[in-house]
């Protein structure tokens, strides 16, 4: 019970904070809850099924162009555009994991990368339908949903917080689950998981399929919540930062990918502020992360002092 | 009835009053006018654009400087944010919100690279802030983006390309091999010159392609038709080096196509680099030629001055630190424009905003002075686009030698989109 008590009392703190926060942290936060998403799914498949991918950016633009070029081209309104992104991400994964989960380790990491790279490059191939390097803006029409314009503040940040809460709550129920514990036996020792008769390759392709439907999520939430389609967010960088964010806030706990989202975010705007040097304040406090507190914030809560933290 | 402090008259009271008012409403007044107009710029300091970046940086703080010196704009004093957006389209939209939301800028301006411009307009849109990029991208002309943006300080890809054409028909060649990049910056390069050169009676008679990825071309270069009179080459990135040395080791010194390029591919690049022998000879396109041009405008010298670059387009600290000279004036002139709308509009605060944008859209001869050091500009409120002439230059001496000037007119082109038409 208190597990559910604890997440649904983040989920009031965070509906609270529109009428407490300024416009423009509002606004940050919104953002931070969709990135919250996209690391919440990567969770999945890395913190509690020990899958390490390098290619979570093509999931991320999986859903993101799922999304954005049916809104582009026929002009869908954003509750089909998000449904199409949700399914794009799930199924990209997928296939993905039918290829990739041959492999293991490092293996799996490089073949994830080369996956994500060719799924680039594929957006730039096609630029005359994906827009490129460039990408494109989405019309205000498909940013609407029953009448109601999401490219203002409260809508969006209601939004963003409806999918935030909905992903962080199922989640949890996944993660208390059988199949959940099933996962972490993927993690934790998966010959012997064989040995008591679960298949590993279903269970992960299950899990990675899982962590799309998040990625593709939250891709579709930021072309419809922040009006932009781009390649860039097929590129390394945006595989790399949902491993960030959950090694900050701590692999294999539900609110470590919400937590590492928002440290790295006030860590990125208060260092942007003291020196045009921020990036090295950034990496020196990861380094720090790693030397101190391997499991992240929440894990080394969890192994020092609150030991029923899911 | 004797008048005096302790009976004072009716005119009396009404005159200490209005007096009173008068002297409790200056305060407020004075601190209106003193309090600065606050510029956000949207800074490529890291990420691909850095070099532009630091230059863009350099650039506007000189013409800050100059503004403030002459009193500012409505004789307030101005001021720049910089904020970097790390050249990416998702920080640049955080950025813009950053400048406008909590540090209170009047407007947003200077992105370079047109994926952050893509991806920043949308939200300059939602806060209904003017976004004055500085990229020379075809994406404002072409009505991809919104009422709030407007390109005012540099001729876009599609007019710059347009232009060559002709030139390149007439002293070059009319076939033509082009070697592009495979994204939307050689895309452009492609389609709009393919057509231009078509319009002067030559043709484009191979298009290849090179991967973004790659890093080396040589299994390229046997695709070049023997019979290309002109090898066009917009190749950009730490692999032009590369490109230009394996492009010299192929023809060797054999004969050779007419080299064109733009200078996208050099811009921070000494020309006289070790390895870009084989450029030397061959032409390319500037906005604003590098190296002082014999023909060069009376502010040219004064604008050199200001933003601290010498006669070859290098920093006067550090020979080595090279400019990007035709594309850093777009900065300056950028603000210049900032500055004649806001005193035309009679701006005041972000409620003028869209009294803003109405009075930069009723521009239109932007005559050459020290506020267009590149040169006179006609700027298309409709399209939001301005207009500007370009240059062709060659590389003599390891040097570029300006050699043609265009007109405004021939990057002129139907309007694809009319912004003032579209709501706020």
């Amino acid at each position: 019970m208190k597990h559910w008590t604890l997440h649904l009392a983040l989920i009031a703190v965070l509906f609270s904070a529109q009428y407490w926060l300024s416009p423009y942290h509002a606004t940050n936060l919104a953002r931070i809850m969709v990135l919250a998403v996209f690391a919440m799914g990567y969770n999945l498949a890395f913190g509690y099924t020990g899958l390490l991918s390098l290619g979570h950016a093509l999931l991320l633009s999986a859903g993101m162009y799922a999304a954005g070029l049916p809104a582009q081209l026929w002009g869908w309104s954003a509750g089909p555009a998000f449904i199409a992104g949700i399914v794009g991400g799930g199924l990209v994964a997928a296939t993905l994991g039918l290829l990739a989960l041959r492999t293991a380790g490092v293996s799996f990491m490089i073949v994830t990368l080369m996956f994500a790279q060719a799924g680039y490059l594929t957006l730039l191939y096609f630029a005359p339908v994906t827009g490129g390097d460039d990408g494109f803006a989405l019309a205000p029409a498909s940013r609407t949903l029953m009448g109601i314009d999401l490219s203002t503040d409260t809508p969006r940040f209601l939004t963003a917080l409806a999918i935030f809460a909905t992903g962080l709550l199922l989640s949890l129920a996944l993660v208390r689950s059988f199949f959940g514990r099933t996962m972490v036996a993927m993690r934790e020792n998966e010959e012997r998981s064989r040995m008591l008769g679960y298949n590993p390759f279903t269970v992960k392709l299950a899990a990675l399929t899982l962590s799309g439907l998040y990625a593709g999520a939250a891709g579709a939430a930021y072309a419809i919540l922040f009006g932009y389609v781009g390649a860039s967010f097929a590129t390394i960088q945006y595989s790399i930062l949902p491993m960030l964010y959950v090694l900050m806030g701590g692999a294999g706990t539900t609110l470590g990918p919400f937590l590492g989202a928002l440290v790295m975010f006030a860590l990125i705007e208060a260092a942007t502020g003291l020196t045009t040097a921020h990036q090295f304040i950034v990496g020196a406090a990861l380094v720090v992360l790693v030397l101190f507190a391997p499991k992240g914030v929440l894990g080394t809560i969890r192994e020092r002092w609150v030991r029923w933290l899911p | 009835m004797t008048n005096g402090l302790l009976h004072p008259t009716r005119r009396g009271l009404l005159l200490a009053g209005g007096a009173g008012l008068l002297t409790a409403a200056l305060p407020g007044y004075v601190a209106a006018q003193a309090s600065p107009i606050k510029i956000g710029f949207q800074l490529h300091r890291t990420g691909i654009g850095a070099a532009y970046g630091r230059w863009y940086e350099r650039t506007a703080q000189a013409a800050l400087k100059a503004i403030n010196d002459a009193g500012g704009i409505t004789g307030r004093p101005v001021e720049i944010l910089f904020e970097d957006d790390a050249t990416d389209p998702k920080r640049g939209s955080e950025v813009v919100d950053k400048l406008t939301q909590s540090d209170g800028c009047d407007l947003v301006m200077g992105t370079l690279f047109s994926h952050v411009v893509m991806g920043s307009a949308p939200r300059a849109g939602e806060l209904k802030v003017p976004y004055l990029v500085c990229s020379e991208g075809y994406h404002v002309a072409s009505g991809a983006l919104n009422r709030w943006t407007l390109q005012p300080g540099i001729t876009d890809v599609r007019a710059q390309i347009s232009t060559m054409a002709p030139w390149v028909s007439q002293n070059l060649g009319k076939k033509v091999t082009m070697v592009f990049p495979d994204y939307a910056f050689g895309h452009d390069h492609r389609d709009f010159f393919t057509a231009a050169i078509q319009g002067q009676g030559g043709e484009v008679i191979a298009q290849i392609a090179v991967p973004p990825t790659e890093t080396s071309f040589t299994r390229y270069f046997p695709q070049i038709p023997a019979e290309t009179e002109v090898l066009y080459h917009v190749m950009v990135g730490p692999a032009v080096l590369t490109f230009v040395k394996e492009l010299g080791e192929f023809y060797g010194t054999g004969a050779k196509p007419q080299l064109f390029g733009f200078i996208d591919s050099l811009e921070a690049v000494d020309t006289a680099t070790p390895g870009l022998e084989f450029l030397e000879g061959s032409h390319f396109w500037e906005a604003h030629p590098r190296v002082k041009a014999a023909d060069a405008g009376e502010h040219e010298a004064a604008y050199r001055a200001a933003v601290g670059v010498d006669d070859n387009g290098a920093s006067v600290s550090d020979a080595a630190d090279v400019s990007t000279y035709s594309h850093m004036f777009s900065t300056w002139e950028t603000l210049y424009f900032i500055k004649q709308a806001m005193e035309a509009a009679g701006y005041t605060g972000p409620a003028d905003r869209q009294k803003l944008v109405e009075a930069m859209e009723a521009i239109s001869d932007l005559p050459y002075g020290i506020e267009r050091p590149q040169g006179a500009k006609r700027f298309n409120g409709k399209t939001h686009q301005v207009f500007g002439s370009q240059n062709i230059s060659q590389v003599q001496g390891g040097k570029l030698v300006k050699v043609h000037t265009t007109t405004i007119d021939e990057g002129l082109y139907e309007d694809a989109v009319d912004y003032t038409t579209m709501s706020f």
